[in-house]
C-alpha cells in the first residue's frame, strides 16, 4: 500500500487523506483548500475518517490541523484513536490542536447566537500554528440549538465562507438522517451539499445480520472520481476503503516459475506445477480432500522455505494440523520455526470485506509468498452474494498484484446438486488453475477423483485421476477406463491384478517359446555344420576325381605318343588326326 | 441570597455583529431594571482577544457569563427572552 500512497500524494491541489483506498477513489484525496461535507449515520465512522485525515496531514504532509469537536470531548476522541496506533499526544503539541466546543449541558440559551466568536478564536490559533486542515466534527449538534432554519443556513454559509477565506482544507461532518434516507437529510445540510466542493456519504447497513459499511463520493467538483459505493472497514490501523480496481493499474510481474503442488503426480499432470503467483481454485464437495490438497501445497512451500499463510475457516489450527498429520502432511515443524502461520478464522465474524482485510493484513504481516484459504466459500455465507463475489475478485487481484501464490478451496454443496461448473463463488473464471475433486460411487465404494478443469498457460492432463490418501501422503493413481466406465478403488485394484496375472502368463509363454526356438536354432546349426562337412568331403572327392581323370588322360596320350614313336608313324598326320575329331 | 450582592457579568461579543450589539443592549436594559447599581459588566470582543475566548472556551457569541454570585452560569444568545434568562440569573422571583 505504501507505494500507492506516495504516488498518489504527488497530485497537486489535493490533500491526501492517508486512508487506504480513499485517495485512489478520489484520485489524490480531498480538494485542497476547499470544504468537504462528510455525512453518515451514527457510528458510520465520520470521526475516524476526519481524524485520520488530520493525523495524516500532520504526520506525513506537513499540514498541521485543527479538530473542532462539537460532540465528543477531545479526551475521549484521543482515547479512542489510541487503538489505531496514531500518536496523538505527540502530535498534539505542535501539529494537531483539539478544540472542545461541546455545548455545555447546563448551557442556557436566550435568543440568537452565531459562531463568529469561535471562528475568531480559531483564526488566531490557526495563524499561530500554521494549520492547513480543519475538521468540524458533528456540526449538527451546535446548529440544533438554532431554531430558525434560516439562521442555521446563515451559520453554515458563514462557516463555509470562512473556510474558503482561509484556504483551509476542511471537513464538516454531519449526521445524515438514517442510512436508507441518505438523500433526504436535513434541509440545512441539503443546501450545504450544494455549497461544498466535495461530499462523501458513509453508510452502515446490515444485510442478513452482517454489517456492511460503504463509502460513496457523492460529488467532487473539478475532479473525476469513482462514483460507486466502496466497502470500507474500520480496522486496526484506522479507516480502510476496499481498493477499487482501476483499469490502468500496472500489471503484476508474471513469472514462469513453477511451484510444486505438493503432490508429485499432480505436478506432472499440470506440466510442472502451479505457476508462481497463480491463483488456484480447488472445488469439491465436503470430504473430497480439498483441505488435504491445499495443505500439501502449503507443506511443499514450507519445505522450499517460503513463508506461507494458511487461513482456515473450518476448524481450529491444531485440529487441522492433527488431521493432516494422519495423511503424512506434517506442518507442526514449520509452525514452530515460523515459516508457516495458521489462522483459524472460524471465530471471526463479519462481512466478506472484513475477512479480506484481515487476510490481507495477516499476509502482509507474515510476508507470505504462498497463501491458502480454506474454504473461500465461507464468504458466500456471511453476506450477500454480490459482496462476496467482489471480495473474491479482489482477493485474486490482490494476490496477483503482490505475486502471492494463492490456493483457495471452495465447497460445493452436494445437496443442491449443482452442475460441476456451479462453483458458488464464480471465481472460477478468474482463477488460473481450477482443480475439481469429486466422489465416484461405484460398486459399493466411494472414491475420490481429481481432474483439472482448467489451467491457464500450461498443458495439462485431461484425465480423471484417483486421489489416494494414505498415512504416507497424497498420491494420484491412474484410473482404468473399461467399457466407458472409470474404474476406481477395488475395481481398479482388481483390474490391475488381472492385468498383472495376464502379463505374467504372457511372459512365461514367451519364455517357453524362446527356449523352443533356441533349440530349433541349435539343431539347425548342427545340421548346417554336418552338411558343410559333407559338402567339403564331396568337393574333395570331386577334385580327386577330376585330378585322377586328368592323370589318366595324360597317361593315355603319353602312352599313345610313345606307341607312335615306337611304331614310327607320321607324327604330323597323327597330330592332324588327333585335332579333328 | 443577599439582595446586596454585586453581580459580575462578562459578556463576549463578536465585534459589532448584530447579535452582539443586541445582547449588549439587552443586558444593559436588564441590569438597569433588576440590578440597579449592583452590577459590573466586562465586555470582551473575541475579534480583539481571540485567545481569551479560546481559553475561556467560548465558541458561540454573544455569550454572557455570570461570575458572581455563584453558581457560574453561561448564557448564550442575544439575551432577548427575559423570563428564562431571569430564572437562569436567579432574578425570576422579583419579576413575578
Amino acid at each position: 500500500m505504501k507505494p500507492i500512497q506516495s504516488s498518489v500524494s504527488a497530485v497537486p491541489n489535493k490533500a491526501p487523506t492517508g486512508i487506504t483506498g480513499f485517495d485512489e477513489i478520489t484520485g489524490g484525496g480531498l480538494p485542497h483548500g476547499r470544504t468537504t461535507l462528510l455525512m453518515g449515520g451514527a457510528g458510520s465512522g465520520k470521526t475516524v475518517f476526519s481524524l485520520q485525515f488530520l493525523v495524516h496531514g500532520a504526520q506525513d504532509c506537513k499540514e498541521p490541523g485543527v479538530f473542532v469537536a462539537f460532540e465528543e470531548t477531545s479526551k475521549r476522541i484521543m482515547a479512542n484513536a489510541e487503538s489505531f496506533g496514531w500518536k496523538l499526544p505527540e502530535l498534539q503539541r505542535k501539529k494537531l490542536y483539539f478544540l472542545d466546543a461541546q455545548p455545555l449541558p447546563d448551557l442556557i440559551q436566550s435568543g440568537d447566537f452565531d459562531l463568529g466568536g469561535m471562528l475568531a478564536a480559531l483564526e488566531s490559533r490557526i495563524k499561530e500554528m500554521g494549520a492547513r486542515r480543519i475538521v468540524f466534527d458533528a456540526l449538527d449538534i451546535v446548529l440544533a440549538l438554532l431554531t430558525d432554519p434560516a439562521k442555521k443556513r446563515r451559520e453554515v454559509y458563514r462557516l463555509h465562507a470562512w473556510l474558503l477565506d482561509h484556504e483551509l482544507t476542511g471537513i464538516i461532518t454531519a449526521k445524515a438522517g438514517g442510512d436508507e434516507t441518505i438523500s433526504v437529510i436535513q434541509q440545512t445540510f441539503g443546501c450545504m451539499q450544494f455549497m461544498v466542493d466535495c461530499a462523501v456519504i458513509l453508510s452502515h447497513s446490515v444485510a442478513l445480520g452482517v454489517s456492511h459499511r460503504n463509502l460513496r463520493v457523492q460529488k467532487y467538483r473539478g475532479s473525476s472520481f469513482d462514483e460507486n459505493e466502496a466497502p470500507f472497514l474500520i480496522g486496526a490501523k484506522g479507516f480502510e476503503v476496499a481498493d477499487v480496481r482501476t483499469p490502468g493499474r500496472l500489471n503484476a510481474q508474471m513469472s514462469n516459475e513453477r511451484v510444486s503442488s505438493g503432490v508429485e503426480r499432480l505436478d506432472t499432470m499440470l506440466g510442472g506445477g502451479y505457476y508462481r503467483g497463480a491463483s488456484v481454485l480447488i472445488t469439491g464437495y465436503s470430504g473430497t480432500a480439498k483441505t488435504t490438497l491445499s495443505a500439501a501445497f502449503a507443506e511443499a512451500a514450507c519445505r522450499r522455505g517460503e513463508r506461507t499463510l494458511f487461513v482456515s475457516f473450518d476448524s481450529d489450527c491444531s485440529e487441522v494440523v492433527r488431521n493432516l498429520a494422519s495423511v503424512g502432511i506434517r506442518l507442526d515443524h514449520y509452525l514452530k520455526n515460523g515459516c508457516l502461520r495458521m489462522i483459524s478464522a472460524r471465530s471471526i465474524a463479519g462481512s466478506a470485506e472484513t475477512y479480506l482485510v484481515r487476510v490481507k493484513a495477516f499476509a502482509r504481516e507474515h510476508e507470505a509468498r504462498c497463501l491458502v484459504i480454506d474454504p473461500v466459500s465461507t464468504w458466500y455465507k456471511s453476506g450477500n452474494d454480490l459482496t462476496a463475489q467482489s471480495v473474491a475478485d479482489r482477493l485474486i487481484d490482490w494476490a496477483k498484484g503482490d505475486g502471492i501464490t494463492l490456493v483457495c478451496t471452495s465447497l460445493l454443496d452436494e445437496m443442491s446438486n449443482r452442475a460441476q461448473s456451479g462453483s458458488s463463488l464464480q471465481i472460477s473464471s478468474l482463477a488460473d488453475t481450477w482443480i475439481h475433486l469429486s466422489y465416484l460411487v461405484q460398486a459399493g465404494e466411494r472414491n475420490r477423483g481429481l481432474s483439472i478443469v482448467k489451467s491457464r498457460g500450461t498443458a495439462h492432463s485431461n484425465q480423471v485421476r484417483e486421489l489416494i490418501l494414505s498415512d504416507s501422503g497424497v498420491t494420484l493413481a491412474d484410473t482404468y477406463t473399461a467399457g466407458g466406465e472409470v474404474l476406481m478403488g477395488t475395481l481398479r485394484w482388481e483390474k490391475e491384478r488381472a492385468e498383472r496375472v495376464a502379463a505374467e502368463a504372457a511372459e512365461a509363454e514367451a519364455k517357453l517359446k524362446r527356449v523352443t526356438l533356441d533349440a530349433e536354432e541349435a539343431e539347425l546349426e548342427v545340421r548346417l555344420k554336418s552338411l558343410k562337412t559333407l559338402l567339403a568331403a564331396k568337393q574333395l572327392e570331386k577334385e580327386l576325381l577330376v585330378r585322377s581323370t586328368r592323370n589318366h588322360e595324360g597317361e593315355r596320350s603319353r602312352g599313345r605318343t610313345q606307341i607312335n614313336e615306337l611304331r614310327g608313324a607320321d607324327a604330323a598326320i597323327a597330330g592332324e588326326k588327333e585335332g579333328r575329331p | 441570597m443577599s439582595r446586596r450582592v454585586i453581580y459580575k457579568f462578562r459578556l463576549y461579543v463578536a465585534g459589532d455583529a448584530l447579535n452582539s450589539a443586541q445582547a449588549l443592549a439587552n443586558l444593559g436594559l436588564l441590569c438597569r431594571e433588576y440590578l440597579p447599581d449592583r452590577h459590573e459588566i466586562e465586555v470582551i470582543d473575541v475579534f480583539k482577544e481571540p485567545k481569551r475566548a479560546l481559553a475561556d472556551a467560548i465558541f458561540m457569541t454573544p455569550a454572557l457569563v455570570k461570575l458572581v454570585p455563584s453558581p457560574v452560569r453561561i448564557i448564550v444568545g442575544t439575551l432577548s427572552q427575559t423570563q428564562p434568562l431571569l430564572q437562569a440569573l436567579g432574578l425570576a422571583a422579583p419579576s413575578s
